[in-house]
């Protein structure tokens, strides 16, 4: 049984449970080590555990290292703790996108959280399929670096070169 | 010496086409008529010229001697042949430099994955040809270590990031002494007071010399005719920017002025899905893009080349 929908969005609160029961003391690190509930979880984030950002009772909030309770809309401080300067890049507009407006006179801008992202619990940022390149007519894939290199004679073309 | 001693072996021959019709006058005939017909063939696209432009077009003055009300006419000309020729209601503004705004550009190349999805946007708000799938920003994979742009590959369609790779767009830098303004022949192109180097569409021969001249290719000529499906044009377009371009003429990233000038991201910072672009007013020293160029390792591309760009790359820590 999850506590997450099939994207990853927590759909009971987490106090619904945990007020009642506590939390495994097997599962220090990894979900895997659960029988029940929170199975399909994925955990990578380097030497944390899980107590390491929920804060008991009822683990509705998250911690900081030094114990003070953060509540999850400021969850942000959470990461930036450790993450000081991704934290630092995001407050001065170098990390982590946005949209809206450069100019703040003339109007608003949002921000991306770092959740939007990161996977809190495996956070390393995954790969994508990129965007398709542009079609060139003559050196479509021809590129001195590319997977298909030009041959080193260009017979159809015998006064073109095939780097740019 | 009269032409009947040439044949005077040919009993049967009295020089009558000789003399009415000579070698030199049929060689000087058939010259004149190849001449004739080459010329026809050489002037036959003045012939289709005709129905895609107008007088207006022709006689248009060069946008810096256009008055507002020329501009109007101007405007709506072209907004009539949006939709003549592509079937979409567009709007044409004509947004002018901010006073006090020097636009400037960075890239985190510690961030960047090369997901391309910047030229993607760049490809829809900038009304590009689809079948090219043309865009202003050319996103080269290069090789960790190595900062040699000849070997960047901009035609890479694996899983992003690669191993032992990173990620460099490029595009227009609005360079402070461009070389593309210095060589063009007829002044279509020019640097504004905010740093964005434009070109009048309408002014432009298709020459390429700015092409020839840009060190970072960032020039684009329009070999055909864009085509763009109605419901995929961007209505919102700039003179100087995303209008349609018609065939023949040059164009290049404008940093999205029809928006940046208004206060507005350009196109490819808000498509950017990590925040590796940062985009502001180089004259606010309160701004990102200030404290990026104070504070990161910003480099500029082929600096010898003394281009003086505006557009900067840097790695984090």
């Amino acid at each position: 049984m999850t506590v997450t929908d099939g994207e990853g969005a927590v759909k009971v609160g987490c106090a619904t449970c945990h007020t009642l029961r506590e939390p495994s003391p097997e599962a220090v690190r990894d979900a895997a080590d659960l029988e029940e509930f929170h199975a399909g979880l994925t955990f990578d984030h380097g030497e944390l555990s899980c107590r390491s950002c929920h804060a008991p009772p009822g683990y509705d909030d998250f911690r900081l290292a030094d114990g003070e309770r953060v509540a999850l809309r400021d969850s942000m401080d959470l990461c930036a703790q450790c993450h000081g300067p991704q934290k630092r890049d995001y407050d001065h507009g170098a990390h982590g996108g946005m949209t809206g407006y450069w100019d703040l006179d003339a109007g608003p801008r949002t921000r991306s959280h770092c959740l939007d992202c990161h996977d809190a619990h495996a956070p390393a940022y995954r790969g994508m399929v990129p965007a398709f390149p542009p079609r060139d007519r003559f050196l479509q894939g021809h590129g001195p670096a590319s997977e298909h290199p030009a041959p080193a004679h260009d017979d159809a073309h015998p006064d073109r070169s095939a780097r740019r | 010496m009269s032409h009947d001693d040439t044949r005077k072996d040919d009993p049967t021959d009295d020089g009558f086409w000789n003399r009415r019709f000579g070698r030199r006058t049929a060689m000087k005939a058939a010259g004149a008529t190849l001449g004739a017909a080459a010329f026809a063939r050489a002037m036959a696209p003045l012939t289709e010229l005709r129905a895609d432009t107008s007088i207006d077009e022709i006689l248009q003055r060069h946008y810096k001697e256009l008055s507002p009300e020329d501009k109007e006419q101007v405007f709506a000309r072209l907004e009539q042949e949006a939709r003549d020729q592509y079937g979409a209601e567009v709007s044409i503004s004509d947004p002018r430099p901010q006073p006090g705004v020097k636009f400037g550009y960075a890239l985190n190349l510690s961030v960047c994955i090369g997901c391309r999805k910047c030229a993607e946007a760049c490809h829809e708000e900038n009304n590009h040809d689809r079948p090219t799938n043309n865009s202003y920003i050319r996103v080269l994979e290069m090789k960790k270590g190595s900062i040699d742009l000849e070997q960047g590959n901009a035609w890479y369609d694996h899983p992003v990031p690669a191993e032992d790779r990173y990620y460099m767009p490029v595009q227009c830098h609005q360079c402070d002494e461009p070389p593309c303004v210095d060589v063009c022949p007829v002044e279509a192109t020019w640097k504004e007071e905010d740093g964005i180097v434009v070109v009048d569409y309408n002014w432009c021969i298709g020459c390429r010399y700015c092409e020839a001249a840009c060190p970072y290719h960032a020039r684009r000529f329009n070999w055909k005719k864009p085509e763009i499906p109605a419901e995929e044009v961007n209505p919102d377009q700039g003179y100087l920017s995303n209008r349609i371009r018609p065939r023949g003429v040059m164009e290049k990233c404008t940093f999205c002025l029809h928006r940046t000038r208004k206060g507005r991201l350009p196109a490819c910072l808000e498509a950017c899905p990590t925040g590796a672009r940062v985009f502001g007013n180089l004259l606010d020293p309160d701004s990102e893009i200030r404290w990026v160029l104070e504070n990161k390792r910003v480099f500029v591309l082929k600096q010898d080349a003394g281009t003086k760009p505006n557009f900067f790359y840097f790695f984090d820590n």
